[in-house]
């Protein structure tokens, strides 16, 4: 059983709360492991089609825990490459939805991990801030990847160089967050989104994810024979013959994830 | 010929050759080795399969020599086996080969990668020599091939360090020829057989014969001798009958003669 973090899994959504809400959720050691853990077992278990990152408390999270680090870390790069990338990475790579409830501040790492999620449904109490350079260091934990594709250049200097918090209105306007809900249906909502999702064509989501980040880092040229290649994959997916077979017989289909 | 530690099938004058050890990620032991080379004699010998696809099953290409059988070899053992003949028995193979490299290419299996004529790649494939870890360094091929492939730099840094590279990276630096979903890699390269196989199979052999001369030649050995081939090539039917259907418009029917 994880210490730092709660895990919930029903109907095919596994939810990972950050559990360390008096300190809103930072970041130590132990926390970046096991959601390391966390997102490693929902990855492999097929039974997850969805995953649900959300903060116990009232922040989503306060990135990496100052208290914490202090003294005992030499390489703030080092660091990060054991403990944020790894997360981050695992995010991006999953081959399942990932949804980010932000229920609070998002501050610092913390706004990059809910920047790292598929898509963000936030509470109308959250707040995004590009806490770093308060601290005179730079944005770190793929902030600077997912901001300018999320906000675009100006909002994302704006955002990195002023610390200010964004909150969830503004969030919603600048396309930072998908979706924004009254704060006591925050987790009603985002399970409603998810368990849509888990119940959806998830192999051919997972691909999806694949492709478009693939085309993130490519020319048209490349993305077009990506896709073509990929059709290949979804086209032999089980899902896909039921996807069809319903299409004709008009009923709804019933998707497994393979 | 049955086979324990790979599986071989043929079809449209390709053969694929899958290396079938996956729960030992299909490590490189004298088994394994001498059976791959029985397999690619064979074809060779029999003459139908005009291109071979070499793979692994499971998660690895090849992680590497099976380290248990070396761990109690002394120096003159390692000196007086045949286990680096097997090798230069698979370079000397005439009909071209493709590394399908559907995950781990480590070590040994790196190498027997680079052995083959192309690559192609998994995305989710990785390439390293991590000898130096243990104490040793790589002994079929690693430090010639790498480096030719990818330069001095690179080369260096792989080899000294031990760290592995991504698919990207192999194809950003020219170590493989294309990547592509993981899904799909073994028909990539099945395809890319099958176009192959297709062609004139004289011309196929000596064409492999003369790229593979720039590694070991002077470029004016290496002209000569590809203007050698290319004469050659005017006494086969191959060439009559692939001049003849580019000018009538048509494709040719190559016999391989």
């Amino acid at each position: 059983m994880p210490d730092t973090i709660a895990l919930e899994q029903a109907n095919g959504v596994l939810t990972i709360t950050l559990n360390r809400p008096d300190v809103l959720n930072a970041v130590n050691d132990l926390l970046a492991k096991e959601l390391q853990d966390a997102l490693r077992q929902g990855a492999r278990d097929a039974a997850v089609r969805c995953l649900i990152l959300t903060g116990a408390g009232r922040g989503f999270c306060s990135g990496a825990d100052l208290r914490d680090r202090a003294g005992a870390i030499t390489s703030y790069r080092e660091h990060l490459q054991a403990t944020f990338n790894p997360v981050i990475l695992a995010m991006r790579t999953i081959e399942k939805p990932v949804l980010a409830a932000v229920n609070g501040v998002a501050a610092g790492a913390g706004c990059s991990l809910a920047l790292a999620a598929d898509l963000r449904v936030a509470s109308d109490r959250a707040s995004f801030i590009e806490l770093f350079s308060r601290i005179g260091l730079v944005p770190d934990s793929g902030s600077t990847w997912f901001l300018p594709h999320l906000v675009g250049l100006g909002k994302a200097l704006e955002m990195t160089y002023t610390a200010d918090p964004v909150d969830a209105s503004e969030a919603l306007r600048i396309g930072l967050v998908n979706r924004v809900v009254p704060h006591e249906a925050l987790i009603s909502k985002t399970m409603e989104l998810a368990g849509r999702l888990a119940a959806g064509p998830t192999k051919a989501y997972g691909l999806t994810k694949r492709a478009i980040t693939y085309a993130l880092g490519a020319t048209l040229e490349q993305a077009l024979e990506y896709e073509a290649q990929l059709q290949d994959v979804a086209g032999a997916t089980a899902d896909h013959r039921e996807g069809v077979a319903a299409f004709l017989q008009k009923r709804q289909p019933k998707y497994e994830g393979r | 010929m049955p086979y324990q530690n790979i599986t071989v099938s043929t079809e449209d004058g390709i053969a694929v050759v899958t290396l079938n050890r996956p729960d030992v990620l299909n490590a490189l032991n004298q088994a394994t080795m001498d059976e791959l080379v029985s397999a690619l004699e064979e074809f060779e010998r029999e003459g139908s399969v005009r291109c071979i696809v070499l793979t692994g099953a499971g998660r690895a290409f090849a992680a590497g020599a099976d380290i248990k059988e070396m761990a109690g070899a002394s120096a003159p053992e390692m000196l007086a086996g045949y286990r680096f003949q097997q090798w230069e028995r698979i370079r000397k193979v005439t009909t071209p080969l493709i590394a399908a490299v559907n995950g781990f290419a480590l070590g040994g299996g790196c190498e027997l990668a680079m052995l083959c004529d192309m690559i192609v790649a998994a995305e989710t494939a990785q390439f390293g020599q991590p000898e130096i870890n243990l104490g040793i360094m790589p002994g079929a091929g690693g430090t010639q091939r790498l480096t030719r492939a990818i330069g001095k730099s690179r080369a260096m840094e792989m080899v000294l360090t031990g760290r592995p590279i991504s698919a990207r990276q192999a194809e950003a630096c020219g170590l493989v020829s294309r990547v592509v979903p993981a899904e799909t890699v073994l028909d990539e390269a099945k395809r890319l057989a099958k176009e192959i196989a297709a062609k004139g199979a004289v011309a196929v052999r000596l064409a492999k014969e003369a790229v593979l001369k720039a590694f070991d030649t002077h470029l004016e050995g290496g002209l000569d001798y590809e203007r050698k081939c290319f004469y050659l090539l005017f006494a086969t039917e191959d060439r009559s009958e692939g001049i003849a259907a580019f000018l009538e418009k048509r494709r040719p029917a190559f016999k391989g003669r």
